[in-house]
């Protein structure tokens, strides 16, 4: 009974770490799939998370930290299609510039208006988002195991988790089933197809970017003000990156992206809790493999050692018009 | 019109002064604002970075070293480019780097340093290159892209670092993951002492004789990509992969070659940093100029005559930005990051928004003498 505890507060936390990385992947993949590559997540999420947690901590209101962390995320997603899209610039060399900028502005602003060393004050409780008890969680807690399950794993998150696991099958709908994903993944694939069809190649992939920015920030108010209550410095940490790797483990699809963020959530939960544990057999397992696992899937992944992604066709490539 | 790819006759000195000049400005006229959001004077500041960066001969000295790791990691950078490489794993390659220095340096024991620097160089060249050339050879042959390749390769490198220095490397008995210091006898000689062997006294600073190096690598680099072989067949796959591949050159082999020559470049960071100036391995001492290479390498245009400037300057708004924080300590040293990503997204990703409109700018005054019969 006791390790099936363990095993529920694992998923739990899972559930909590990959919750982030679940709206940044799907925030890559809108723009990704409409070949805008988005290096730059990590950055619009940090942005965000200090829009988010500096909004939430001088109105007390977590849904104002959440508009402004959607604000600064659009003005990055803005810039991103300035570069990208209108001026052609180079999609990558964009997204790098995006995330210094973040880096430093959170950093630079955060000391100037706090005085905290980059973080910004503790959030109480309303001006987070507090953690939502399902119906009847409290009734059922006490039938064993589905009862536990409910209540402990599925019961008892923020707003924020349920909704970035209801944007999974979402995303799958708006990807697969609507005349704008249809075009979306078009233009991701072939735009001289899609421009000969009298369809806006800018337009679309200008949307598809936006998207990114809205969901960005959804993603970086989750970091302040759900998961922590207040900013940190650089409190990003590689998600971002981790988000597109998961992106690209998931092969740009929603339903297999969800698996592998739920599979690097996992492993970073599963990090925290062994720490020092000494395996029979195997020894310590050392901490910092579990960490790089992520990144060494991907790579290998990539590489078609495990399976094979490949990227949308004309991701990375700035379309121009012929005339 | 899609002009600003191809060739559009602006003056040399229009693309290579002209256009970072302006990348500066405009980067200088955003940190300026961004200085005003906080509520401070914008000139005063500068005046203050530019002052402790330069007024000093300990400024100076401090200046320069950091320009000095700058420009390995910006030629790193541009040697990539010239191959249509973006590689932004230079943090991960100077951090390995960093590591095969510090194993020569903790080898060899008491040797005097001028013999342990071949050494060493030879050590963190070979370590970037490696951490370089395996996402070269991802790309080559397996088709993985080396933008997504080098960025896993950095948290590796993070990884396996934080590994090998708390378990394996870390001097016994100390908290801290730091390694054994080295033999003092291995110490590369610090500027200050070189000056004062010819009576010019300088306060003390980290520069130290990498910088010499650095600049030598920059002869080396501008030679290897405009005068040799190797060079040319790297610059034609960087232009055209296909007109390559018809002129007898192997693609695959080039994009492993320019991934491990940038590797290697951004190790040498570690002959700056570890046998320099830190005297051991320890955690973290990149510290972000693998990252600030790709803004020095785009200001610098991806030609070792522009990265020395660029990497100075940079290297001025480090040590400024630490002075800095004493006069106005609401301004925290980030704003050099705000500055470097502003640099990067001016000189990189916007670069087309400015290329048209000095073209149309040179092109009033030519066509109006040149071709007056031309339609």
């Amino acid at each position: 009974m006791e390790s099936y505890f363990w095993l529920l507060s694992l998923l739990d936390s899972t559930l909590r770490l990959a919750a982030p990385l679940l709206l940044a992947a799907l925030a890559g993949f809108y723009s990704e799939r409409a070949g805008v590559v988005d290096i730059g997540l990590e950055g619009k999420m940090l942005m965000a998370a200090f829009a988010a947690a500096t909004t939430a901590a001088f109105t007390g209101s977590a849904l104002a930290g959440l508009l402004a962390a959607i604000g600064a995320s659009l003005a990055m997603a803005l810039l991103h299609g300035f570069a990208c899209i209108t001026h052609r610039g180079n999609q990558v060399v964009s997204g790098v510039a995006l995330n210094i900028v973040a880096m430093g502005l959170t950093a630079v602003l955060g000391n100037a208006w706090f005085e905290m060393g980059g973080r910004t004050p503790n959030l109480p409780a309303a001006a987070r988002f507090g953690e939502v008890t399902l119906p009847l969680a409290e009734t059922l807690r006490n039938v064993p195991v589905l009862g536990s399950l409910y209540y402990e794993l599925i019961s008892g998150h923020n707003v924020l988790v349920y909704l970035a696991l209801v944007l999974v099958p979402v995303t799958g709908w708006i990807a697969y089933r609507t005349r704008f994903g249809l075009r979306l993944r078009a233009v991701g694939e072939n735009p001289a197809a899609v421009d000969t069809a009298g369809i806006s190649v800018p337009a679309l992939r200008y949307q598809a970017v936006l998207i990114a920015g809205l969901l960005c920030g959804i993603a970086g108010a989750y970091l302040s003000t759900a998961q922590g209550a207040g900013f940190q410095n650089n409190m990003t940490a590689g998600k971002g990156y981790l988000a597109l790797a998961a992106l690209i483990l998931g092969k740009w699809k929603p339903v297999p992206t969800l698996a592998a963020c739920l599979l690097f959530a996992a492993a970073d939960a599963l990090q925290t809790r062994l720490q020092g544990v000494v395996m029979p057999g195997i020894g310590e397992v050392p901490v910092q493999l579990i960490e790089a696992l992520p990144y060494l899937l991907t790579v290998l992944l990539l590489a078609g050692f495990v399976g094979k992604a490949i990227p949308p066709k004309a991701s990375g490539r700035p379309y121009v018009k012929e005339r | 019109m899609s002009a600003g790819t191809g060739p559009d006759n602006l003056p040399w000195w229009a693309t290579g002064v002209l256009l970072p000049v302006i990348n500066v400005v405009l980067a200088l006229v955003v940190s300026a604002l961004v200085i005003l959001a906080i509520g401070e004077d914008p000139l005063g500041a500068m005046w203050t970075m530019v002052q402790g960066a330069l007024g000093t001969s300990e400024g100076l000295g401090y200046t320069l070293y950091y320009a000095t790791s700058l420009i390995f990691t910006a030629l790193a950078v541009a040697v990539a480019f010239h191959g249509g490489l973006f590689n932004i794993g230079g943090e991960g390659q100077a951090y390995l780097g960093g590591l095969g220095v510090g194993l020569v340096c903790l080898a060899v024991g008491d040797m005097p340093w001028y013999l342990v620097l071949p050494l060493s160089v030879l050590g963190g060249a070979a370590f970037g290159a490696m951490w370089g050339a395996i996402p070269g050879y991802l790309q080559a042959y397996r088709g993985s892209h080396v933008v997504i390749t080098t960025i896993m390769f950095n948290f590796i490198a993070s990884s396996l670092m934080v590994y090998l220095m708390v378990n394996v490397l870390i001097r016994p008995g100390q908290m801290s993951p730091e390694s054994e210091q080295f033999a003092p006898a291995t110490f590369l000689p610090l500027v200050q002492d070189m000056a004062a062997a010819v009576g010019i006294q300088m306060n003390p600073s980290p520069l130290n004789f990498s910088l010499f190096l650095a600049l030598a690598t920059c002869v080396l680099v501008w030679a290897f990509i405009w005068h040799t072989r190797w060079g040319f067949a790297l610059r034609t796959v960087g232009a055209n992969e296909n007109a390559a591949r018809y002129a007898g050159i192997d693609p695959k082999k080039v994009i492993i070659l320019a991934m491990a020559l940038s590797g290697a470049l951004a190790g040498l960071l570690g002959v700056n940093e570890i046998h320099g100036v830190q005297h051991r391995l320890l955690l973290n001492f990149p510290a972000g100029m693998g990252f600030t290479g790709i803004a020095v390498a785009l200001m610098g245009r991806n030609h070792p005559a522009g990265i020395v400037p660029a990497a100075i300057l940079f290297g001025m708004l480090y040590q400024g930005g630490t002075e800095l924080i004493f006069d106005y300590p609401s301004i925290s040293r980030e704003l050099v990051v705000v500055i470097q990503g502003v640099v990067i997204l001016f000189a990189g990703a916007l670069e087309h928004m400015f290329r048209p409109a000095l073209v149309r700018f040179f092109a009033t005054k030519p066509t109006a003498t040149t071709k007056p019969a031309g339609a």
